[in-house]
This record gives C-alpha cells, sequence and structure tokens, in this order.
C-alpha cells in the first residue's frame, strides 16, 4: 500500500448557478431518448444510463474517461428542453425581478439618481444580514417608487404582478408564459442587477431553464433485484418522465399540433422538471411511484436528518470499529478495556517490519490468522494486499522483509478508542489500552462510568481502532482516561469510586482494625507493592492501611460528608473518614488535590488502587443487606405512629377552623392558600420528624453504612423505607387533580383531609395502601412524563447550541475568535484560564498564600 | 494593606487578572515581608500561566457541551414565587430555552426593585409597592348595576379596598371625568352612575362602557400585574410580576444600580447589550444552581458572548448566531439546508472552507486543536 500522499487540498468552495452554455459544454451527452436498455440488456446511446455518463455495471467501461466501475466518477449530460420552463426553486427570484423592473424597458424601478445611494445602503445591509434581508429590503424601496405606477426611466404604465403558487405568473388578468418571463429577464441591464447584489456575470433569464442538466449515472445507481430485473433509481424515473414529456413536445411542435395541446405539454413538462428539484412543493401533488410511494427527488435527498448532508457528509461511518454488551471488572486498570478475544482477532494494526521489530512480528505471522496473538493480513510495499491462510503462511514467513506491513491482531497496550452513546460531551469517547481477556464482552472498571453515562444493565459500547501513528499518539496524549479525569465543565473530577469501593473505604477509614499479616496481604492484593510505610504493629488501624496507597509527602484538609474535618499530613490520614466528597465522582476534593500535584498517570494508578482497596475490604469483611436493616423497634414504631397520627388531627383541626372560618390568612393569600400551607407544614414537619426518629432508632446497618458514605442512597430514602414514606406533590402543590371535587371515588367530595390529597402515612416496608399507590404512581407517572418530554427539548438545545459555538477557538494571541476572525471574547472567560486545569473554576490563592507563610516549597 | 505590598503588587497588574490580584490582597496576613509577597505572587503566576487555555482550544464546543450535557437533568416545571398563585417563574430548562432564543416575549416577565436607603424599610416599601402596581378601576369595582329603562350604569366601589390604596370617591370620579367622554359622572350615595349623554338608544355603549372602565388605569406602571415586598438581607425590596424597567428606574427612589428585570429584550433596549450580556449571564447561571447543577460560568459567558457580539440580540436559532455564519456548508448542514445553498448560489457565495464541518464534510482536518498548526513548507 502506497502511503497516501496529500497532493491536492480543496480551498474553497463556490456556489453559483450554471449558465445554459456551461451546461452543454461541460456535458459529456445528450440526451434524447427515455428508453434505457436495449433489448440485450445494454445502456442506450442517448438514453438516461448512456455509458458517456459514467457506468454501473460491471464489465462495462465509460466511454468518456475508459474507466471500469468504482473508478469513473461519472459525467453529466443535458436535456434540450422544447420550450423554456421555471426553475421552481428560483420562484421566489423571478418574480421579485419582475416586480421590482419596468416591464417595457426592464430597467429597476428606482430613478438613476437614487441608485448609487440605495446601493450603498443595500450592501451594507447584505453584508450584516445577509441576502434574505437584502432582498426585503429592495421589496420595500421599490415599493415606494412603485405608488407612482409609472417607470421613471420610459414612464410607461405598471401593471400589477401576481404569481398562483407554485409556478404561475400573471401581469394584471394574462398569464405569463415562461418565454415571456424569459425574454423580460434577459433585457435587465447588467448595471441594475448590481442592485440585487447577485454574483458577478450573472444572468437572471438561466433561472428560466432552456436546457436541462443531467447528473451522472454514478448518483442515481440502479439496483438489481434478486429475479434480476432492474429496479430504478427515483431520480432517472424522473428523468425519464422528463425525457419523455420533452420529446412528445418536440414532436408535436414540429408537426405544427394545436395550441391546447401543446399548452398542456408544456404544463405537463413544467410539473416534471418542477418535481424533479423538489417533490414535496406544498400546492403540487408529488409525483408517484406506480405503486403510489412518493419518489425522493433532488432536495428531498439533501435535506433533512436522513439527507446527504447530515447522514452522509456530516455524519461518517468507519471501519476497524466492535461493538458489545459491556460489564464491570474493578481488577482491570482505570485506563483499560477488557477486549474479548475473538474481537481482538478480527480487529488489526497494520504495523511496518523494521530492522528491529522484525523478529517480534514474524512471531505473528508464524502464528497465522486462527492463533491469538497472530496476523490477518500483509500488506507488500507495492500495494499489494495477502490474506493470511495456513496455505499461503510458508510462503509469505520467506518473503517477509523490512517494509512489508503487517496488519497483526490487537495485543494488550495497543491504543483504542472507546465510546458511547449518547456522546454528549468529550468524556463519553476516550482512549482506553487494549487488555484482551476471555469472554464476550468489554470490561471496563466501574470508576469509568460516569463520564460514559453507563451501567451494566445491558448498555452496549463501541471500540475504535486508530490505524496509523499520528492517530494513536494523538489519541494517547489528548484522550486517555486519565486526561480527562478532571471535567472542563466544572474543574472537579468525573471519575472516582463509585458504589462498593466507596462503602469499603468509609468502613475501613472508619471502624476497621487489622493484623499486620490482614493489613499487607490486603495492601498487596490491591497493588500496593511498597509496604515499607506500614507501621510494624500488632493491630493497625484502617487509616494506617489507607495511608499506605497516599504519596508520602501528600497534604490535604478538607471535609467529608458529614462535615467533619478530613486531614491527610504527610501521606498519613490523620483524622475524617473517606466517603464520597473525598473519593467520589463530580466532588472528589482529595482526588482533584492529587491530580494538580502528582499529575494524571499518578492518580489514575492511586484511584485504582483506592478503588480495588475498597472493593478487597468489602469482599473480605462481608457486606449484606436485607429487610432487616429496616427492621425498628415496637416502641420506635408506636412512636413514629403518634407523631403522623398528631399531624393528620392537626390538619383536620386547621380544616375545622377554616370552616368555621377561624383560620387566620396569611399576608398576601387566600384563606384557602393559607390552609393549604398551614397543612403542609404541618404534614411535612410530621414527616421530618418521624424520619429523624427512624433514623435515630434503625440498627447500624449495611443500608444506613451505604446512605452515609454516599455510595448509594441518602437518610430520606431509608426513612421512606422504615418510616413513612411522605406527601406526593404534582406541581408543588398537594394532589387536587381526578374526580369532580375528590381526587378518588374512594373518598367524599371536598374531602381535603391528608389522606385524601396524597399523604402515604405508610412506609415502603409494610407496604402502601391501595389509594396510597395510587398517589405513588400519580407522582410517578409524572417524572416519567416529564422525563419524556424533555429528553428530546434538551437534545434540540444541545444540538443548536454547539451548531453555534462550534468554530470558536482560542487563537494564539489568547482572544476568542470565530472561524471568519470576528473576535468574541478578548480573553477567554474574561482570565483566560481553562476550567479544566482550575479548581472548580478558580485558582486556590487561599493555599498558595499559606504554603508560603508556612515555608513549604 | 500598606503602601508597600501596594506597590509590589502593581507590578503584577500585567501578569494577572484583576480578579486574582484583589483575591490574592484579601488573603494575605498582616504586615507581610516583601519577599514573602513576590514569593506568592510568582507562584501565583506560576500556576495562572498553567491553568491558561491552549491556543487552539475549541472552547466554543466545549461549553455547548457543558451546557447541553447537563441539560437532560434539568426539570421542566414552573415555580410559584414565595406560594404567590400569580407569580410565576419560569425556570429550568423552558427558562434556559428561552434565554437562548432571545425570544421576544417572554413567558413570565418579572422585576425585582432595589429602593436607595431611607425608602427601603417596610412601610415605605409596601406603600412604594402600591404606588407602582398597576391597578385599574376594574379591580376597585364591587358591583355593576346596568339600569336599561335609565340608560345609566351604576358602579359601587369596594370602600375597604379603596381605603388600602388611599383613594377617595372624588378622585375616581374626577379620573372618570377624564378619561370617559361622552358619559355624565354622578355621584349618589355609595355609588357612582354615569349617565349617557345624547343618543340615548344605544344599549350597547353601556354594555362596552363596562368593558371600558375596567380597563382605566387608576395609577401605577403598565405592565407591573403584581406585586410583593420581600425581605433580603437587611432591606426590603419588591418583587414584581410584569415588567417595565424603563419607567421603574425612572423613579427617584429606586436604585438603579441594582433593580434589573427578566426579559433581555426590554434590557437591551433600556440599558444596552453589556447589560443584556450580564443579565444572560445572571439568568442562566441562577436556574442552572437552582437545579443543583455545577457548570462554569466561563461556559455560560461564552454564549451570553456570542449572543450578543453583533451588538444587538441574536438567539442560538436559525435566523439568529447560526445565519451569521461565513460558511455556506455550515449553515446548510444546521437546518433549512436547501434555503441556503439557493441563496449562496445566487450570490455567488464561497465558502472558503474555515470552520469545522466543511471540513468534516470534505474530509480534510478540522482548523481547531492540533489541526491548527500548519506546515510553512509547501506541499507536493
Amino acid at each position: 500500500m502506497k502511503t497516501p500522499i496529500v497532493s491536492k487540498k480543496i480551498k474553497a468552495i463556490h456556489f453559483g448557478i450554471l449558465p445554459p452554455a456551461t451546461i452543454r459544454n461541460m456535458s459529456a451527452a445528450k440526451i434524447v431518448t427515455p428508453e434505457l436498455y436495449d433489448k440485450e440488456g445494454y445502456p442506450v446511446d442517448g438514453g438516461l444510463m448512456d455509458t458517456r455518463l459514467g457506468v454501473i455495471d460491471p464489465g462495462l467501461v465509460c466511454k468518456t474517461d475508459g474507466l471500469k466501475l468504482k473508478d469513473t466518477l461519472g459525467h453529466f449530460g443535458y436535456i434540450e428542453l422544447a420550450r423554456p420552463v421555471i426553475h421552481v426553486k428560483f420562484v421566489r427570484q423571478i418574480l421579485d425581478l419582475l416586480k421590482s423592473t419596468c416591464r417595457a424597458c426592464c430597467r429597476i424601478l428606482i430613478p438613476d439618481v437614487n441608485i448609487k445611494r440605495y446601493l450603498a445602503l443595500l450592501s451594507q445591509v447584505g453584508e450584516e444580514e445577509g441576502f434574505e434581508a437584502r432582498r426585503q429590503q429592495i421589496k420595500g424601496i421599490v415599493a415606494r417608487y412603485k405608488v407612482k405606477d409609472k417607470c421613471p426611466h420610459c414612464d410607461a404604465k405598471q401593471e400589477k404582478i401576481k404569481i398562483e403558487k407554485p409556478y404561475n405568473f400573471y401581469e394584471g388578468e394574462t398569464r405569463l408564459s415562461s418565454i415571456e418571463l424569459r425574454a423580460r429577464l434577459e433585457k435587465i441591464p447588467a448595471e441594475d442587477l448590481f442592485v440585487f447584489g447577485f454574483m458577478e456575470g450573472f444572468r437572471p433569464e438561466w433561472l428560466v431553464l432552456t436546457v436541462l442538466s443531467i447528473p451522472p449515472v454514478t448518483m442515481r445507481p440502479s439496483i438489481t433485484l434478486e429475479s434480476g430485473e432492474r429496479s430504478e433509481d427515483d431520480l432517472t424515473h424522473k428523468l425519464g418522465d422528463i425525457v419523455r414529456i420533452n420529446q412528445r413536445l418536440f414532436e408535436n411542435i414540429n408537426a405544427g399540433a394545436p395550441e391546447v395541446i401543446i399548452e398542456d405539454l408544456w404544463d405537463l413538462l413544467q410539473y416534471h422538471v418542477a418535481t424533479y428539484f423538489d417533490n414535496s412543493i406544498p400546492q403540487l401533488p408529488p409525483a408517484r411511484h406506480r405503486g403510489g410511494q412518493v419518489l425522493k427527488t433532488l432536495a428531498n435527498r439533501i435535506g433533512s436528518k436522513e439527507g446527504r448532508i447530515r447522514h452522509n457528509l456530516a455524519g461518517k461511518r468507519t471501519d476497524f470499529s466492535a461493538r458489545t454488551v459491556i460489564s464491570p471488572d474493578p481488577l482491570i486498570e482505570l485506563n483499560e478495556v477488557g477486549v474479548p478475544q475473538s474481537m481482538a482477532m478480527t480487529l488489526t494494526i497494520p504495523e511496518r517490519i523494521t530492522e528491529w521489530n522484525k523478529e517480534f512480528l514474524r512471531a505473528f505471522v508464524e502464528n497465522g490468522s486462527k492463533i491469538y496473538p497472530g496476523a490477518n493480513y500483509i500488506l507488500k510495499p507495492d500495494g499489494k494486499r495477502k490474506t493470511i491462510t495456513s496455505e499461503t503462511k510458508e510462503e509469505i514467513l520467506l518473503e517477509l522483509e523490512v517494509g512489508y506491513i503487517i496488519e497483526r491482531h490487537l495485543i494488550d497496550g495497543d491504543i483504542a478508542l472507546f465510546n458511547r452513546q449518547p456522546s454528549l460531551h468529550r468524556m463519553s469517547m476516550m482512549c482506553h489500552k487494549i487488555k484482551v481477556l476471555p469472554g464476550k464482552t468489554f470490561r471496563l472498571n466501574p470508576a469509568v462510568c460516569n463520564p460514559y453515562n453507563a451501567d451494566f444493565d445491558g448498555d452496549e459500547m463501541n471500540l475504535h481502532i486508530p490505524q496509523t501513528e499520528e492517530a494513536r499518539a494523538e489519541a494517547k496524549i489528548l484522550m486517555l482516561v486519565e486526561t480527562q479525569i478532571i471535567s472542563p465543565r466544572y474543574g472537579l473530577s468525573v471519575v472516582g469510586c463509585i458504589h462498593d469501593a466507596i462503602t469499603g473505604n468509609y468502613l475501613l477509614t472508619k471502624e476497621l482494625i487489622l493484623s499486620f499479616p490482614e493489613a499487607a496481604d490486603l495492601l498487596f492484593t490491591c497493588g500496593a507493592d511498597d509496604l515499607s510505610r506500614l507501621p510494624h504493629k500488632e493491630k493497625i488501624d484502617g487509616k494506617e492501611v489507607f495511608s499506605v496507597l497516599l504519596p508520602a509527602d501528600f497534604n490535604f484538609v478538607g471535609k467529608d460528608k458529614g462535615g467533619n474535618e478530613v486531614r491527610i499530613v504527610n501521606g498519613q490520614l490523620k483524622a475524617g473518614f473517606m466517603d464520597k466528597a473525598n473519593l467520589g465522582q463530580e466532588s472528589g476534593l482529595m482526588l482533584r488535590n492529587i491530580f494538580e500535584k502528582y499529575g494524571p498517570s499518578f492518580t489514575a494508578d492511586v484511584l485504582g488502587k483506592i478503588s480495588k482497596l475498597g472493593i478487597t475490604v468489602l469482599a473480605r469483611r462481608g457486606f449484606s443487606i436485607g429487610v432487616g436493616d429496616m427492621d425498628l423497634s415496637k416502641e420506635t414504631k408506636e412512636e413514629i405512629r403518634l407523631v403522623i397520627d398528631k399531624a393528620e388531627e392537626d390538619a383536620l383541626k386547621l380544616i375545622d377552623s377554616f370552616y368555621a372560618g377561624e383560620l387566620e390568612s396569611l399576608p398576601g393569600r387566600t384563606a384557602t392558600e393559607t390552609l393549604e400551607v398551614r397543612i403542609l407544614e404541618a404534614l411535612n414537619r410530621a414527616r421530618n420528624k418521624s424520619g429523624d426518629i427512624a433514623m435515630k432508632q434503625v440498627r447500624d446497618s449495611s443500608a444506613l453504612v451505604m446512605a452515609r458514605s454516599g455510595a448509594r442512597g441518602n437518610p430520606l430514602q431509608i426513612a421512606q423505607m422504615t418510616a413513612i414514606v411522605g406527601q406526593q406533590a404534582l406541581r408543588g402543590k398537594r394532589i387536587e387533580k381526578g374526580y369532580h371535587e375528590r381526587t378518588l371515588p374512594y373518598f367524599k367530595r371536598k374531602d381535603v383531609s391528608p389522606k385524601a390529597r396524597g399523604f402515604i402515612r405508610s412506609n415502603f416496608k409494610t407496604g402502601l395502601l391501595p389509594h396510597e399507590f395510587f398517589f405513588g404512581a400519580m407522582t410517578g407517572r409524572d417524572a416519567l412524563m416529564d422525563t419524556a418530554l424533555r429528553t428530546p427539548k434538551s437534545g434540540y438545545l444541545y444540538r443548536r447550541l454547539s451548531n453555534a459555538m462550534q468554530d470558536l477557538k482560542v487563537e494564539y494571541d489568547g482572544t476568542v475568535r470565530d472561524a471568519s476572525g470576528k473576535i468574541v471574547q478578548f480573553s477567554y472567560g474574561e482570565d483566560g484560564l481553562d476550567v479544566s486545569k482550575t479548581k472548580n473554576g478558580t485558582i486556590d490563592v487561599k493555599k498558595i498564600v499559606e504554603q508560603v507563610m508556612e515555608g513549604i516549597e | 494593606m500598606s503602601k508597600l505590598s501596594e506597590d509590589t503588587m502593581k507590578e503584577y497588574e500585567d501578569r494577572l487578572p484583576p480578579a486574582l490580584i484583589q483575591e490574592i490582597a484579601a488573603s494575605l496576613p498582616a504586615g507581610i515581608a516583601k519577599d514573602k509577597l513576590i514569593k506568592i505572587c510568582d507562584r501565583v503566576v506560576e500556576t495562572y500561566q498553567k491553568a491558561r487555555v491552549n491556543a487552539g482550544e475549541c472552547v466554543g464546543l466545549v461549553s455547548a457541551e457543558s451546557i447541553g450535557e447537563p441539560g437532560t437533568q434539568m426539570t421542566l416545571n414552573t415555580f410559584h414565587l414565595a406560594g404567590v398563585a400569580e407569580m410565576n417563574v419560569t425556570t429550568g430548562l423552558p427558562r434556559i430555552i428561552e434565554i437562548f432564543d432571545a425570544r421576544k416575549e417572554i413567558k413570565t416577565p418579572m422585576m425585582e426593585i432595589y429602593l436607595k436607603s431611607p425608602h427601603n424599610q417596610l412601610e415605605q416599601v409596601k406603600k412604594f409597592a402600591t404606588k407602582i402596581k398597576e391597578t385599574l378601576l376594574g379591580d376597585l369595582v364591587s358591583e355593576y348595576a346596568l339600569d336599561i329603562f335609565n340608560q345609566c350604569l351604576a358602579i359601587t366601589f369596594n370602600s375597604a379596598l379603596l381605603a388600602d390604596y388611599g383613594l377617595s370617591t372624588a378622585d375616581l370620579i374626577k379620573l372618570m371625568k377624564t378619561k370617559l367622554k361622552g358619559f355624565v359622572v354622578e355621584n349618589t350615595a355609595g355609588s357612582i352612575t354615569l349617565i349617557q349623554k345624547g343618543k340615548p338608544e344605544e344599549i350597547k355603549a353601556l354594555y362596552n362602557l363596562k368593558e371600558k372602565i375596567r380597563l382605566v388605569k387608576v395609577r401605577g406602571l403598565k405592565g407591573i400585574k403584581q406585586v410583593l415586598p420581600v425581605k433580603r438581607d437587611e432591606e426590603y425590596i419588591i418583587l414584581t410580576s410584569g415588567s417595565n424597567l424603563k419607567d421603574v428606574l425612572d423613579l427617584a427612589e429606586v436604585d438603579g444600580t441594582r433593580t434589573f428585570c427578566n426579559d433581555v429584550h426590554e434590557t437591551l433596549a433600556v440599558l444596552g447589550v453589556e447589560a443584556a450580556r450580564s443579565l444572560i449571564i445572571r439568568e442562566v447561571f441562577r436556574v442552572i444552581e437552582e437545579q443543583g447543577l455545577n457548570i462554569d460560568i466561563r461556559h455560560i459567558m461564552l454564549v451570553a458572548d456570542i449572543m450578543c457580539v453583533s451588538g444587538l440580540m441574536k438567539g442560538i436559532t436559525r435566523y439568529g448566531v447560526v445565519s451569521e455564519k461565513a460558511s455556506v456548508l455550515a449553515r446548510a448542514s444546521f437546518e433549512t439546508p436547501i434555503k441556503h445553498i439557493i441563496n449562496a448560489a445566487l450570490e455567488g457565495e464561497i465558502d472558503y472552507l474555515t470552520s469545522v464541518v466543511e471540513n468534516v464534510m470534505i474530509n480534510q482536518p478540522v482548523p481547531l486543536g492540533t489541526g491548527l498548526p500548519g506546515l510553512v513548507t509547501k506541499m507536493r
């Protein structure tokens, strides 16, 4: 394979309208017959599948460039139209031109003296607000002169030009034929056209077609069905219609047919040409297949999400990629991805044989493609590709030389990009090092779940293997997991311990005391090889075990989740527990500090070890939860019952006093509103109180440990399970919808008691009463609805934002500019700081001051 | 801070952003030695330099991601302000969309009015609030009595409300006399009677009169529908639903430096682009904080800046910011591609492929990040 050298580069793309002469000149063939193939099935000369327009059949050769299928790009052809036809997409432009020019002399309806003045104004508008705005402006100006109904140049009286959509023009009551239109447009002088801001050399009569360009066969390939029948592309069908009608029109004109027939055919031709460009014009019935299916013509091919631009041009497909289910493996490194062996044998990396890796690569070829680690192909320096099979292996081994490229299987340490959709931020696609593992799923460290927003309930992910050295280098330096640890969104860690890893470390640093051998074994299991900092004592505190993983010169003062101080002095955890606040994702303050001081790879390493430590601790200690964790003593249950009973009574009293008219309104509210507020207050108080009672009394269980450490769940949820679920609310109010004056037929009308308005006094452990369950379901459904409605909205907002901002970049001078060089900010974010290099968007000045004052270097 | 340290700090002015210098000054211990101060400053400069953005960084996309990604976590609900039924505030995703769209009509316009020092105590604030609230005659009426035989409309006012507002019947009669031409206004016991002058046949005029009376403005500012005095820190401020920034700022008691309304276009018209830009940042940041999300303010600033660069307010829509782009293909890849291509053809536009999507389309490196530096050597 020759390394492709970029020798041509597209510098700019020029948009414009083709003049008829150019259409003829650039064409390879003139199309004259609607027939496609002759009896033998070969393309007819002068037909739409003419071989001069390119070929789509194997074996045929393009007559224009002599190339075969897949090599030839195809060539344009043309049809000479019997009568001119309007291009539907330019109807608005034609109308504007007709309206603003004189019907007799075809000059623009602005007096000569004023043209210059307006020209300046128009160019300014055109530049600042675009073509569309300029068009509006011209309309406005011409309308001002229109009042007089006379041409300022030749004094001819002006008629009103109307359009009957989609493409029929009327002057007064008479219809203007395309020939007349074209004649008028032809007469508009070039200097007047300048006012409209058209491209240089443009002639408006080109908007009325006399010649139709035919796209190459290669962009409208036919497909051969199983039955051997050919099925043509929609465009070919449409073009066939055009050619057929055009020929008929020609014949009729030549035969001197009556005007009516010619008019009819002309209209038909106009219809076909219009629908060829756009088959979804509001006023026209869309052209259909025989089966009734709507044809997809030019405009329909380009626009929309599935169109050429968004589907094929802005979105690409790749080779060397794989997709499968993901599963967790806490024992692999943070920046590794476990790849199934079968996948590793299909995906390959091309590696060139050099003096120094000859033997290494030879081993792959010797293994062949069936034995791992082997190789699937070799590429000779002359560009020829050879498959390695058991037959060809010997021969290939003999000829291997420096300069050959071997496409070898993936091995541990290779670079890969790993991605999970939706790719909402740059951490959704990171670079991992491959670790080939048995099994059929991708394995990833649970600590990187958060940036991908992945879980293991059946999620699938994609893997891409970069094929060039440049791509690999870029991926490794810019995209490796550890370089992405700090989020550019808020300057804190996005990876961190989750679930068991947090629980484990929490328990370890809080309450565990280990013997020396236990501690040593534990640390060694999680990858710590330097145990010199583990104190030689009989009983070792969990904090000391944890400290071994920290660097010896690390100092940190912070807070844990409960607000207690966490102090690390010289790599020794002196006070506080390790919980979510310091280990977790999206907070992880300790991690942030380690990252700042020791850099990315060290952090990834420490995080991996800490995570493993937590899991191992948990595995050895044992950790499990059950319904029993939610048990409360009889007395506590009774206490809670009393609290809630009291609250409900209070609420009923409030309601009574409301009906008695004794309830004093709060300032600025009506009596009913006041009642609502007061009831809610009473119920919430009761809920919080019973929750507190329950939290105090509930056994020191696993569920509680998880909630406290921040691994999973929160105290509120535990209270909901043990004590009381609480008030259900819709739109910030108690539930009030449903039947006439009541929420359920189960209640009396106008019942506003807590029970009838969505107060759930049961807890999840004892179970809910039917009406309580229903209220719970109501709020549950509301939440579901909210999510379902929000996703597309926020998706669209995101698409707009990214489209609007994608070309903003920081220039070498520190300014933020868009693609055209316009300055948007003089300094990014007003201070030029990169959020991902700061701590939550700030520079820690206090810490620096402290350090200097204490003389720490 | 001593004179000495001040002088030392001055030297760093061109090397550090002002906010950082202030922060250093604020966190310095008293009587710091000069060498230590220099050391601190040098270290801050070093950290600052390390934390600066790299050239070529695609900050736009990073900002878009930072705002777009947590969008899925925001709620859709609007909330009642302080529990008052009429005072809704749009928050969450709808509010963010509203701001980024640069909508002319926002769902819930509101203002926060701060008053100057002697006026910001509860009593005065309450009085001021009733003064600016748009009060219509209809709000004060307790009963209309249409007398067809006598061709007159008798209006009874709610005397309690009148007292609340400090208005007398005489004031209202005066007002009606100026506002309602063609009727004779008479004060009969407890009610006001309006008698039609001239053509007595038309009953319809009397019906219309009722509607007309309801809409007569007694006092207050147009658009201020509801007022709510609220204690904030040591002073009382007024929250309003409905906004009229221009007229409110004209009032002598109002502290114009802190008063604001949440309508971006209104702010733009009254106070200019810079104010509008700050408002966008402030409002978006407020919503995001309310939702408990963490997005750095720099990202929001950048969005606000592209909306305001032209000096006008452009929404993040196909008619706003996106239509400003230089590249045809970039515009076409967003929305309504056909329209953009057609116009480009007529105008003879040239796309110089300077931004991102165009280069993705034609398989060329994107001029961002590592794609930015080029070779000086000519390519073959």
